[in-house]
Parts: structure tokens; sequence; C-alpha cells
């Protein structure tokens, strides 16, 4: 029995998920499996456990100290939290990009780097071939292009945030995380981001927290919506937008709450 | 609208205050230094530098004292820097939550505010007596060393201090080790304002006396220190020395040495100044 709890035919699956900081409980049984090559758009109010969802996918809550978790996280079939996982290891292959750009205080071209030289790769003319190729995968090569030994402090916020997923990609991930990437961008830039996120698709898989119903609708292959630490809904977009099976999916897309 | 103007022009009258004290303050810096460059910067030249001290004044140089300050110099860098830092990198990104991290950080504080012959009473006891190092450059730089090491050690934490925790996070993420990001992230990041602590915490140590007399340096040392056992003297106390002399050629010796002495310090201020400018330049 335990045996076959630990396989899976999907890319990743949570499962039996129960989140507690501290006492409070703020998942409750969250089951959700995702395809490879998918996006996956997690909905909901604020506080309904969203970001801790997605942070369990690359441990990043194990840095909350009142953090605890029952239930089971499988990507490529092996479950990320037990004994001899390699965490370190696992985030080189499971991608995080945040909801504030947050660039190193460095060049363009050290932030792209870093993740790959912390790995030992120092050969100049493969960093040089990894940075360009990172960088033009997140659109943003036409725009530094001849500035790669710049701060990349100086640039805009739409282009940090460009310059985060390059540097995502740049350690070649297999799962992209994404928490809220355009919030606090303008309709020009989120437009960039949500075309790259479509692109992406193609090679891997993403999961993306969003507070933008469109903005759901129109790129992800499945929605998530999440209620007080509750799955309720978990189905293909098309499905949850034109079709929700549950009312207060319903009441939330339909703008009525949130 | 009364209140308002009142406080107009209580701010107006405090701006005033503040701009009197400044000038203040610098008109008698001002003062001083105009009496120690006319006294001094005439006897400034090649034997003044190069040397031994004498009882005779115009043959007295200062070899002995700005090597000797040129060897505690090294020595309390050497010693008090990566220590300094060091503990800082244990204390900020490590022991947070520990007992001994709490105890060490309440001495550490209090430490930067202790006199400075306490620390020279304490380097007597420990160095020159318990572990025989006598009147030497290195129990001198040790003294010196614990003597700045709080200040090197509050500087370094406010530095690591300022790496904000998103671009920790960030590291964390792309699949770096803590001392990795520690390493590749946090200290290329605060370095600058490392550094420029680093530097004030020398100067200060190079203008240092009190614990150095305390611990034995010798006034009168007639031969440059070849070792880090030997004897010494440094730039303070030949000066403190040649002051207290009846000779008016003295004086005169004691005025070129503070000309000197000074310079050497305010080089040190400006480069840490022209750090910390090129720094913030870099980062906006
Ligand atoms: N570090 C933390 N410690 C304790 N409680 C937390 C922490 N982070 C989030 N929470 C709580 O967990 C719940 C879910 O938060 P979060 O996952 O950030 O929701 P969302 O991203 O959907 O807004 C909220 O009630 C929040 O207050
Ligand atoms: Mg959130």
């Amino acid at each position: 029995m335990s045996e076959s709890q630990s396989e899976s035919s999907f890319k990743i699956e949570a499962k039996n998920i129960d989140v507690f900081y501290g006492e409070k409980q703020v998942l409750k049984d969250v089951n959700m499996p995702i395809e490879g090559n998918t996006v996956t758009a997690l909905i909901g109010p604020s506080g309904c456990g969203k970001s801790t969802f997605l942070r369990l996918f690359n441990r990043m809550n194990d840095y909350i100290d009142v953090f605890h978790k029952k239930g089971e996280i499988l990507i490529d079939g092996k479950d990320i939290y037990r004994k001899k996982t390699n965490v370190e290891e696992l985030r080189k292959s499971v991608g995080m990009v945040f909801q504030k750009p947050n660039p190193f205080p460095k060049s363009i071209y050290d932030n792209i780097a870093y993740g790959l030289r912390i790995q030992g790769i120092n050969k100049k003319s493969l960093l040089d071939e990894i940075v360009e190729k990172s960088i033009r995968q997140a659109a943003l090569w036409d725009e530094v292009k001849d500035n790669l030994k710049k701060s990349a402090l100086a640039l805009s916020g739409g282009q940090q945030q460009r310059l985060c997923i390059a540097r995502t990609l740049a350690v070649e991930p297999s799962v992209i995380l994404m928490d809220e990437p355009a919030s606090a961008l303008d309709p020009i830039s989120t437009a960039k981001i949500e075309e790259l996120i479509q692109e992406l698709k193609e090679q891997y898989t993403i999961l993306i927290v969003t507070h933008n119903m469109q903005q759901a609708g129109r790129i992800s292959d499945k929605t998530g919506f999440f209620y007080m630490g509750d799955l309720v809904e978990f189905d293909e977009t098309q499905q949850i937008f034109t079709n929700p099976k549950n009312e207060r999916t319903e009441n939330y897309i339909s703008g009525r709450f949130g | 609208m009364n209140n308002l103007q009142r406080n107009k022009i209580k701010d107006k009258a405090f701006k005033y205050f503040g701009v009197t004290c400044t000038f203040f303050g610098i008109f008698i810096l001002g003062v001083f230094l105009f009496g120690i460059i006319n006294d001094g910067v005439s006897r400034i030249n090649w034997d003044f530098l190069t040397n031994l001290p004498s009882y005779r004044p115009k043959k007295a140089g200062i070899l002995t004292a700005w090597t000797g300050t040129l060897w505690i110099f090294g020595l309390t860098a050497i010693f008090a820097i990566p220590l300094g830092i060091a503990a800082a990198i244990y204390l900020e990104e490590y022991g947070k939550k520990s007992w001994f991290a709490n105890l060490l950080e309440i001495n550490i504080t209090n430490l930067a505010g202790v006199p400075s012959i306490i620390y020279g009473i304490l380097g007597l006891e420990i160095f020159v007596r318990l572990m025989g190092l006598g009147g030497s450059l290195l129990a001198g730089s040790f003294t010196l060393s614990l003597l700045i090491l709080p200040v090197i050690i509050v500087a370094t934490r406010e530095a690591l201090k300022a790496v904000p925790l998103t671009t920790r996070t960030a590291s964390y993420a792309l699949g770096a080790t803590k001392w990795q990001t520690i390493w590749n992230l946090v200290l290329p990041a605060s370095l600058s304002s490392i550094i420029t602590g680093v530097i004030l915490a020398l100067a200060r140590a190079v203008g240092e006396t009190a614990p150095l007399i305390v611990i034995g340096a010798l006034a009168y040392v007639p031969f440059v220190a070849k070792t880090p056992l030997d004897e010494f003297t440094v730039m303070p106390i030949q000066i403190f020395n040649w002051i207290s002399r009846p000779q008016h050629g003295f004086t005169i010796n004691a005025a070129a040495a503070i000309i000197i002495l000074l310079a050497f310090v305010f080089v040190m201020n400006g480069i840490a100044v022209y750090i910390r400018i090129k720094a913030k330049k870099k980062s906006h």
C-alpha cells in the first residue's frame, strides 16, 4: 500500500495535504494532480493559503518555524519531503519567481550566472552561452544585450521581473512556481510576462498564483480555487470559468466576493 | 495658524542653532589645525622622517614612531579584521537564537563603550604578563585588536543586516546553501560598508595612546622594530612625549609629527568615504 502511494503518473501531485502554522490549520486535505507542460492557476481570496501551497513544492515553507504538514508532495513520483531529499538539488529543479521582483545587487550578467556559479560552473564560454539563452527566453535580450554589466537594480520593475524569470530558467528547472509575478507590474509588462508564460509551457510545468481572474483565464490550462484552506474546485480552466460546479467558485469568479 | 507659525519659528531657530554649533566646532578645529601647521610644517623634511630619536630636538626624527605605527596598523588589521568579520557573521547569520549569542551580543554592545585604558590593563595582564609577550608589538596589536573588535563587529552586523531578506530568499530558491548565500551574495553586497567600518576602526587604533602606554610601549626606542616581538613606540606616544618636554624645539617636533599622523588618519577616512560614495553610486 505505501509502495503504491508513492507512485504517480503525474509530473506533480499533492496528496492529502494538511498544513499548519502552529495550531492554525491553513490547508485542509488538499489533493492536486498536475500534468507536465501545463500551466496551473491557483486563485482565491487573500489568506486562503495559495502562497503556502505553492511554497510546498520547493520547500520554502521550511524556513517558517511554526510550519508543519501532513500528506505527500510527489514530484516525478518521489516524495520531496522524505528524509534523504537534498533540498538544494530540489530547488534547482523547482524554480520560483516571487511577487516582488528581487534581483541581486549585482550586474545583469551576474544575476543570471549566480545559480550556475554556485553549482561550480565557472567556464566563461558556457556561462556566456547560458546567460544569453536565458535572457532571450525571458524576452529581455533586446533591451539589455548592450548593458549586461549594468546593475540589475537600474532596470524597470517589469524588466527586473523578467530578469528574475531568466535567472530561474538559467539553472534549467523542470517546474516553475510563480507567486503573483505580475501583480506589482504595469499592464504592458504584465502582458509580456503572460505571453512569456505561454511560451515557457512548452518546456516547463508552471504553477502560478494570481489575483487576476482574466489572467488566470488567459494563460492557464487548469485552475484551482482555494477558499479558507480548502481546494474547493480544481478543473479545466475553461470549465471553471464557464461552468463552475461549486457555488462559491461561481461567486468568486463573478466577483461577488474576494 | 498661530501654532503653525510658532512651529516654523522654532524650526528656524533650531536650524540656526545647529549651524552655529557646527561652525563653532569647525572654527575651534581650524584654529587648532592652523596653530599646528604654523608650528610644524617647516620642520617636516626627509631627515625628520628617517632620523632616530635624539635628545637634541633638531636631530630627533620619527623613524621608530612611524614604522611602529605601521607595524601596529598592519598587525592589528591582520588579527582584528578576520576575527571581527567572522564573529559578526556568526552572530548575525547563525547564532541568532542561542543564549550564548545573546550573552555575546550584550557584551559586545557594552564593550564598545569601555574606556580604552581598561583594554590596556587587560592587555597588560593577559598578553604582557600571562602570555609573556612583554611590551612588544604583538602585545600592543593584540590589545588594540580587542579594543576595535566590538567596533568592527557592530559595523559588520549593520552591513549584513542591510541585505534584504527577499534577495536572500531568491538565492535559496535557486538552490544555494546558507553558506553559499552568505559568501556569494550577502558579503559582496555588504562589502563596501564593512570596509568602511573596518577602516574607521583601524583609524581609531592608530590614534590610541593610553592602552599602549599601559602595556609598556616605550617613548624612547633607539631602533626600528624588525619582528613582532620587538619593543616599539608609535606616533601618538612620541607626540605625547615631545609635548611634555620643556624645550621649544620638541614642541615644534610634536607639531610636525601631529601633522603627519593627522594626514595618515585623514587619508584613511578619505578612503572610507570614497568607498562609501562609490558603493552608493553603484547601487542606484
Ligand atoms: N509565516 C507565517 N506564519 C504564520 N502564519 C502564516 C505565515 N504565512 C502565512 N500565514 C497564514 O497562513 C494563511 C495563508 O496564507 P498565504 O498562504 O500567504 O495565503 P495567500 O497567498 O492565499 O494570500 C493566512 O491566514 C496567513 O495569515
Ligand atoms: Mg500570497
